[in-house]
């Protein structure tokens, strides 16, 4: 059911403003067309310069959506008539107020059901109108209570009769009389619910510049028939209402942060960086840390940072030959360091986890590397889960996506670092840079790499990178003058930054509402971003 | 990162000229700090009490710097003290430091270890006289001081500092006592240090009698103390030990990626605090490492220096000239592919978290731990994160449950790592690839789920069929699964996985309402 087609709400799709928009279904909507639009066509014919719906829909007898949706599909056809919207008001009965025109107001009611011997109160009060009617007739003096009666307090008139004014005056209303009331009165009976204004949109009709009674049929939609006789060449169509939506293709969806993850993974592979296998979510301290020389007492060992299992507890196996070197590094130093002087433990090495970061991955590739000989140099990259024990907030939670490339050759210089680093952020759309010296367990040098963000209108931090220390790469194997150049980002820092959004619930786990996910639009990190979206729409 | 807080004025003052607050964030920026907040003691106090109480405080504008974990020399005497006691936050298991009016003391001092209910003295900041036990209990209340007290908790014997009169300087590494308590009048300052890392007491030391120092009377003077161990051995602490580090000028030029003349490097590391010359052929640089640079332990942190102090935005980018083919992971370059035409067949991808609850992957389908093969985490903060999956299904459904109010019918996938445990690797756990699709409606829509498998073969190059690496489905049962409505699906000769109707009992479960069909498979055998 395409909602362009004009037979459907009278052309008036969703986009439609005029009278009775809210109201107006589809059903009354295709009854107004034909004999409706025909009857308002001969009497503006007839009219001196136009008519009002309202009137039209009065003088006709029918509902005036009826006659509303007559002039929209008249409207549609072109230039046949003019209409002018307007909006009057109106006083109108509450139903209580009818009900009250019809049969006097609670108090005369409570007045006329007294006999001249009194009530029991407590049979007044059963009386529909009892209660509402006794306190104002009480309050108009019409009737008395008498408390000391032998059966309980009863209610007698005061007066022998009395004029319903309330009754009068909604009967005035009724009959469209209702600025003869006075304000107080008329905000009165508001009030109390009987009397309401009401906004009334009817249009001005009048004849448009191609103005004719008679109007012939006109066909919604092309049809094999048609195209088989050519009788369509003869037709008239009905157009098209383009401000109405197209119906939404039926469809599967990619998920927004992984599409860009796809982009990320294009990036890489544009820049000819091979892709290292991440598939190991369990790793050992020893790949983790120890590898990277990151010492045994550092912070992000802690318990606090760090998820450790319980089972499997340790690493069944360790390259041990490599282990050695390890060890001595850390404890005794070599290679032109002084080490960290510390007693260097395997059990705390063996203690597995759930890897921190995919430096661990990329550990392990460097390693096979060093193992292949003669060194050959590499470009590799990652994308892929990691892990930390960390508080969770609107920007943490215990796992997310780390984006790692690494370059390996002779001779790699702090400048080619920000030179890759340049390219790779020009493909993510982010030309300006600056370097901060920073502080990494296992990179010397080290730089974090900001960019400007303007729309935060400042430098915001979207990397971290540096020169793998000697320390982690000769116990490997790696020739002395291979250098190797890093850098390392999450994947949802970016992600939110460029869609706005600010709680990273919105964007992974299970609580994520599919909607977001249906509506995501392509990923192009390179161009512009539409404004981040607004509240209704997460 | 600690952050520090330095009176903006004196600072310039030492600085010997003023900056805007722009010129000075631009400074700090390229000397790896960063001036996290301008601010004032009125200001502060006002944010965190109220205006009232901060009417009488001073507004001096106060700079609020974040320095490095690894640059704690940077900081100022009284920012230092602060800077390492964050550095320290959790790390007084490594090492504690005391610092005593040393004229209210004798030596020499004896650091032993004593039963709790045998220690008892007077603390900083308290009134009277409390056993180590009872401190214990007071301080579990101690915003500050209770991280600390799992260090020595539940010890048969509590370390603990005694002057040769028996006064008790500290209990480390908790607590100092009062009777020792540095006050203005203090003309003699005693600094001790334990700790369990030798190395890391002998840094901390060398750098807090280093600062301290700069406040003598005679200024950098420190006056040596003797330690005797238990095994009659003795040293003479601190070290203050100087180390020269000879660097080729080539080498801090090839690291960086600069062309500087050694003498102009050599400039550049004394503007550093790291006093250098050129010596020998002219191309070596020695380097004298201070005391208090004890990051220092290799010629590349001295590159690094070189390099900052060269100023890293000055550096020419350059693109390595490295080339190289690359190459898809193939796992990850499959999992692409299907992704797409998983959405192409109308599934709408979902991504879940791989840590979920036992419950999550047991109880709500039917199971017992023990049957799951799961690795298990030591330390979680919540049941969320007690496992890690062994089945992509619970993190679907959750998604479902989460998004009940959406039109039907749900059709949902992942294709995402599950880990089990496998001795035959070397940590003890593997990860799979698996894939997994629900279809969630009014009704089961089994056939649409057996359908969706049957593309998926078809875009995987399986044909129907036991023969020729085939895939088949063959009746089974699983506690999921709704009895008689699962199947076991075969491919390429293995089982590859399960599909079926949910069973009752884990829609009810994952708190869902409608019946629900699943399928889940590796596809590590498709490669």
């Amino acid at each position: 059911m395409a909602m362009h087609t004009p037979d459907s709400g009278s052309g008036s799709g969703s986009g439609g403003s005029g009278p009775g928009r809210d109201t107006l279904s589809t059903v009354e909507a295709a009854m107004a067309d034909g004999p409706v639009a025909e009857l308002l066509l001969r009497r503006l014919e007839a009219s001196d310069g136009g008519l009002d719906s309202a009137e039209l829909a009065a003088e006709l007898g029918m509902e005036h959506q009826a006659v509303v949706g007559a002039v929209k599909s008249l409207q549609a056809l072109g230039e046949i008539i003019e209409a002018e919207l307007r909006s009057t008001k109106r006083w109108e009965l509450t139903a209580e107020g009818e009900e009250i025109a019809r049969e006097g107001s609670h108090e005369a009611r409570v007045f006329r059901s007294i006999p001249l011997e009194g009530l029991a109160q407590s049979e007044l009060m059963r009386l529909p109108s009892g209660k509402v009617g006794f306190s104002k007739a009480m309050s108009n003096k019409w009737i008395r209570v008498d408390k000391s009666a032998a059966d309980g307090p009863r209610v007698f008139r005061v007066v022998d009769s009395m004029e319903d004014e309330v009754q009068r005056r909604l009967q005035l209303a009724q009959g469209g009389q209702a600025e003869k009331l006075g304000e107080k009165e008329r905000s009165e009976l508001r009030k109390r619910k009987l009397l309401a204004e009401v906004t009334l949109k009817t249009y001005w009709v009048s004849k448009g510049s191609a103005f004719s009674t008679s109007i012939s049929k006109q066909e919604t939609e092309l049809s094999p028939e048609m195209i088989s006789s050519g009788s369509w060449r003869d037709r008239p169509f009905k157009p098209y209402n383009f401000l109405a939506h197209g119906v939404l293709p039926d469809s599967g969806h990619l998920h927004p942060l992984l599409k860009v993850r796809s982009q990320f993974r294009q990036i890489f592979l544009e820049m000819g960086f091979t892709e290292m296998p991440t598939d190991n979510f369990i790793e050992s301290s020893f790949w983790n840390f120890d590898a990277l020389f990151q010492p045994q007492q550092h912070p992000a060992r802690d318990q606090h940072d760090t998820f450790f299992l319980r089972d499997p507890a340790e690493a069944l196996q360790l390259p041990m030959d490599y282990v050695q070197r390890v060890k001595r590094t850390h404890s005794q130093g070599g290679y032109g360091s002084q080490g960290y002087k510390y007693t260097w433990k395997l059990d705390e090495a063996r203690k597995n986890l759930l890897r921190t970061h995919t430096t661990s991955a990329s550990a392990r590739a460097l390693y096979r590397l060093a193992q292949k000989k003669p060194f050959t140099p590499v470009k590799y990259f990652s994308i892929d889960r990691v892990f930390r024990n960390e508080t969770l907030d609107a920007t943490h939670l215990a796992e997310f996506h780390q984006i790692e490339g690494v370059v390996a050759d002779h001779g790699l210089t702090l400048g080619h670092l920000m030179g890759v680093l340049r390219e790779f952020f020009t493909k993510l759309g982010i030309t300006q840079l600056r370097f901060k010296p920073a502080y990494n367990p296992y990179t010397e040098p080290s730089m974090e790499v900001f960019s400007y963000h303007q729309g935060l209108k400042k430098w915001v931090e979207v990397g971290n990178s540096g020169v793998f220390r000697p320390e982690m790469l000769l116990p490997m194997g790696l020739p002395e003058n291979v250098s190797v150049i890093a850098w390392g980002l999450s994947l949802e820092r970016p992600t939110m930054i460029k869609y706005g959004i600010n709680n990273i619930r919105d964007l992974v786990g299970h609580k994520v509402n599919l909607q977001m996910v249906y509506d995501s639009p392509l990923c192009r990190l390179d161009a512009e971003p539409r404004p981040p979206p607004t509240q209704e729409a997460a | 990162m600690p952050t520090v807080s330095v009176k903006r004025d004196l600072l310039f003052q030492a600085l010997g000229r003023t900056y805007t607050d722009e010129e000075f964030d631009e400074l700090c920026f390229e000397f790896g700090l960063e001036l996290d907040e301008i601010t004032s003691e009125k200001e502060i106090i006002s944010k965190e009490q109220g205006t009232v109480k901060a009417a009488g405080a001073s507004d001096v504008v106060l700079y609020k710097i974040d320095v490095p974990a690894n640059r704690y020399d940077l900081l100022c005497l009284e920012g230092l003290v602060r800077g390492l006691q964050v550095f320290k936050e959790r790390k007084r298991a490594l090492v504690a430091i005391g610092t005593h009016d040393l004229d209210t003391l004798s030596g020499p001092f004896t650091y032993t270890a004593k039963r709790p209910s045998d220690i008892k003295f007077k603390p900083l900041n308290k009134t009277k006289e409390y056993t180590a036990c009872e401190l214990m209990n007071i301080y579990k209340t101690d915003n500050h001081l209770k991280h600390y007290l799992h260090i020595i908790e539940n010890k048969p014997l509590y370390p603990v500092i005694y002057d040769s009169n028996g006064v008790i300087l500290s209990m480390p590494p908790i607590i100092n006592g009062d009777h020792s308590r540095i006050t203005v009048n203090t003309r003699n300052i005693f600094i001790e240090c334990t700790g369990t890392d030798f190395t890391k007491a002998k840094i901390v030391l060398d750098i807090i009698v280093t600062m301290f120092s700069e406040y003598c009377e005679n200024q950098f003077t420190v006056e040596a103390a003797e330690v005797v161990f238990p095994n009659g051995k003795s040293s003479t602490f601190p070290e203050l030990a100087y180390r020269k580090e000879m660097v080729r000028a080539d080498l801090i030029n090839k690291k960086v990626g600069i062309r500087e003349t050694p003498e102009n490097l050599a400039k550049l590391l004394t503007r550093m605090y790291l006093k250098s010359e050129v010596i020998g052929d002219g191309n070596q640089i020695e380097i004298e490492i201070p005391p208090t640079r004890a990051d220092i332990i290799h010629a590349c942190d001295i590159v690094e220096d070189a390099a900052i102090a060269y100023g890293y935005n000055n550096i020419q980018m350059t693109l390595p000239k490295t080339y190289t083919i690359a190459n898809q992971f193939p796992l990850n370059k499959l999992t692409e592919l299907l992704r797409y035409d998983m959405a192409a067949a109308g599934f709408t991808e979902v991504l879940t978290f791989a840590l979920c609850s036992q419950e999550d992957i047991a109880d709500k389908l039917g199971l017992d731990i023990s049957a799951t093969k799961a690795v298990h985490i030591s330390n979680p903060k919540t049941a969320e994160f007690q496992v890690a999956r062994t089945t992509l299904l619970p993190g679907l459904l959750k998604t479902i449950a989460a998004n009940r109010k959406m039109p039907l019918p749900l059709k949902l996938f992942e294709i995402s790592d599950i880990v089990i445990k496998d001795s035959d690797t070397d940590v003890g756990a593997k990860n799979y690839r698996h894939l997994c699709a629900v279809y969630y409606n009014k009704n089961p829509g089994f056939e649409i789920i057996h359908g969706l498998l049957d593309r998926i073969m078809q875009l995987l190059d399986v044909p129907p069929g036991e023969d020729k690496g085939g895939y088949v489905i063959k009746a089974s049962e699983g506690p999921a699964f709704f009895p008689g409505r699962c199947a076991e699906i075969f491919a390429r000769g293995q089982s590859v996985g399960k599909l079926g109707v949910l069973h009752p009992d884990v829609i009810t479960k994952f708190e869902l309402t409608m019946p629900c069909s699943s399928l889940e498979i590796n596809i590590g055998p498709f490669l």
